[in-house]
């Protein structure tokens, strides 16, 4: 059990990249064995993800002292040795994501992961590349994360060949590519000037710097906030986003509605870290701003769902940006609160649109272009014919009433997405304009949190006008449509994120005061610095 | 030194930037690979310009830092060099797939109207 405990840290990371190397070397044929693997590995993430949200929390302050547990790699105490770091927002990023990967998991076992050879590996990297990018304490290896995500999702993004995948999978691999090596730059500009990439480390240097080396410095941390921002989908960098989420498999977009959280995340933690200066987070208030109207219009103009879906998507990422590019320490709680909802909500409604397209009888939206490509081409993707990709194979029970079922989680989903009551996304867009409001000061509130306000609420009016419109076409038109097959193992991931929803609705006030805690100490990163740079003491002290 | 490091960097991340804006896709791949080249050698010369001095620190001679370049971005440039030719095959993976289903090597994979 102490092993446990103390090598808890690195397991997020190790479990997964474990499974994905023992399903590569399975025989082909061994379905049920990869699926399984694949399950047991997200339930042990969650368990983790559980474990480590208790003990980063106050209840249990005799195994990490701060809140702050660190995991020396190889035993290298922490400015030169790589660490892994985890406080209470990394250990809500892992849960968040291991909740996310078993609902895509299940929902794909029903028909998408056919063949299965390559995806469950690619998946469980997938999720390895996030929990690593979560919990790195340097700046490197955020960056060998990101990669390591950022591969298996290329690979994701291509399941199911046809040219229109291709062609938005080619693009969207051009962008990240171009932004990891802005990344790099970044990453070498900080390193030539600071001398080191550890990040709590760097928050020490950064402050001591004098001002000659501060500009460079400065130019350093704007490139790698550039990179950061691609990733994040904010504008005017993300035209790649819709294209290429609207066109992947349901369940690969699902699970992709957590990446997209990474590069908030790295900003969130980032950012903090280095201190940024005030015209560096006036910018990102105003890309935020500009993110979340590009997409409200975008979300008025996409004719179909899964295209809304991801527009829905970047207006998150909008009003996540503007939100922290206020400046308020008071928001950044609410600000991960309303992420969290809008993870869930994205990834179920990524899922539903998978079903609902099912409904047509004609015209599926990237049916024209799957017209079969020439054979070599099944031989280049280890594809044997297309037919695995069919739906007509039956797996699991069909469920009756598949129409109303699917009704009713669309209507909870546009819910979620406008933030009307009474599911948590009212709560999540409540609590952030009440805090931007309260919290402004004396003198009367600043003409940007008014704008803020403004979009928020234009921003899901926007949603609800678009989102009304798509389903009358789906449910209501007189056109005849066909009554889908679902299957109970698609159904249920959807409806289980929804009533996690709900959930987070009731138990508002004890989530929030987790994230609140969570935030307070994200902004004094002295405890953090303190836990990294303390454990190499420690180290010293013990040797002669 | 220092000046025609500075203009390598500049020549290839000027060349690659241009040719990733490039409609035909390999134009596209040849522009990221000189971007990544560029990348690499701005990351090595973050390390500080030296010559005559090894990255790793000979046991028999005496420990001062001074003698030894910094070794740091050497190892960084191997990793960066590693996962940028990985996702480069990737690429070209993707592009011949494009091309395959296309007929065509534009990036959008159809010719632009003109």
């Amino acid at each position: 059990m102490n092993l446990i405990l103390q090598h808890l840290v690195v397991l997020p990371v190790v479990v997964p990249l474990l499974s994905a190397a023992i399903m590569v070397l399975l025989p082909e044929e061994r379905r049920t064995a990869r699926v399984v693997l694949a399950l047991v590995s997200v339930l042990i993430q969650l368990l983790i993800g559980a474990a480590l949200l208790y003990l980063t929390s106050d209840a249990a302050p005799f195994i990490w002292p701060e809140g702050v547990g660190v995991y020396a790699i190889g035993n290298w105490a922490a400015p030169f040795g790589i660490v892994l770091v985890v406080d209470r927002l990394s250990a809500v990023m892992v849960t968040l994501g291991a909740v996310v990967s078993i609902a895509t998991l299940v929902y794909s076992i029903a028909r998408w992961d056919r063949p299965a050879q390559p995806f469950h590996s690619l998946f469980q990297l997938l999720t390895m590349g996030l929990n690593g990018a979560f919990l790195t304490g340097d700046l490197f290896n955020l960056f060998v994360f990101f990669e390591v995500l950022l591969a298996s999702s290329y690979g994701l993004v291509l399941r199911g060949v046809g040219a229109e995948r291709v062609r938005t999978g080619m693009h969207y691999i051009a962008v990240n590519l171009t932004a990891s090596l802005l990344f790099l730059i970044g990453v070498a500009l900080i390193y030539g000037i600071a001398g080191t990439l550890n990040m709590a480390d760097l928050a020490g240097r950064a402050a001591a710097l004098n001002p000659s080396d501060r500009a460079l410095f400065d130019a350093g941390a704007a490139i790698l906030g550039v990179a950061f921002l691609i990733k994040a989908g904010s504008w005017p960098l993300n035209f790649w986003l819709p294209g290429a989420y609207s066109v992947a498999l349901a369940p690969v977009a699902a699970a992709f509605a957590m990446m997209t959280k990474v590069g908030l995340y790295a900003v969130l933690r980032v950012g903090t870290i280095l201190q940024e200066d005030e015209t560096l987070a006036a910018a990102l208030f105003y890309v935020g701003l500009a993110t979340l109207i590009t997409a409200s219009i975008g979300m008025l103009g996409a004719k179909h769902l899964a295209r809304l879906v991801s527009f829905s998507l970047l207006a998150s990422m909008g009003i996540l940006l503007a939100t922290f590019g206020l400046r308020m320490e008071a928001l950044t709680g609410p600000l991960m609160y309303y992420m969290i909802v809008s993870v869930l909500t994205t990834s179920a409604f990524f899922m539903l649109t998978g079903m609902t397209d099912r409904t047509r009888i004609t015209d599926p939206p990237v049916s024209k272009d799957e017209a079969p490509p020439p054979r070599p081409l099944y031989v280049a993707f280890g594809v044997r014919k297309p037919a695995d990709y069919g739906i007509d194979e039956e797996v699991g029970i069909a469920i009756p009433a598949a129409m109303a079922f699917l009704g009713l989680m669309f209507v909870c989903c546009v819910l979620l997405v406008a933030g009307l009551p009474p599911l948590s996304g009212f709560v999540a867009k409540f609590a952030l304009l009440a805090t931007a409001l309260r919290g402004a000061p004396q003198s009367g509130v600043p003409i940007e949190t008014w704008t803020l306000c403004a979009a928020i609420i234009l921003s899901g009016l926007a949603a609800l006008i678009a989102l009304s419109r798509i389903g009358m076409r789906l449910f209501w038109s007189v056109a005849a449509r066909a009554t889908p097959r679902l299957r109970v193992l698609e159904a249920a991931p959807v409806a289980a994120l929804v009533l996690l929803c709900l959930v987070l609705t009731v138990a508002a006030d004890p989530v929030a005061r987790y994230l609140n805690t969570a935030a307070r100490s994200l902004h004094q990163p002295d405890t953090y610095v303190h836990a990294v740079l303390a454990a190499r003491s420690r180290e010293e002290a013990r040797r002669p | 030194m220092e000046m025609v490091y500075a203009l390598v960097i500049g020549v290839l991340a000027g060349c690659g930037t241009w040719l990733l804006l490039r409609p035909r896709t390999f134009q596209v791949l040849l522009g990221l690979t000189l971007l990544s080249y560029a990348t690499n050698i701005f990351i090595f010369g973050m390390g500080r310009l030296a010559v005559h001095k090894a990255p790793v620190i000979d046991a028999s001679n005496s420990i001062d830092p001074a003698v030894y370049a910094d070794p740091v971005p050497q190892a960084l440039v191997l990793t960066a060099i590693v996962i940028g030719f990985a996702t480069t095959a990737l690429f070209l993976v993707v592009l011949i797939a494009l091309r395959g289903l296309t007929g065509t090597d534009h990036v959008d994979g159809r010719e632009s109207e003109e």
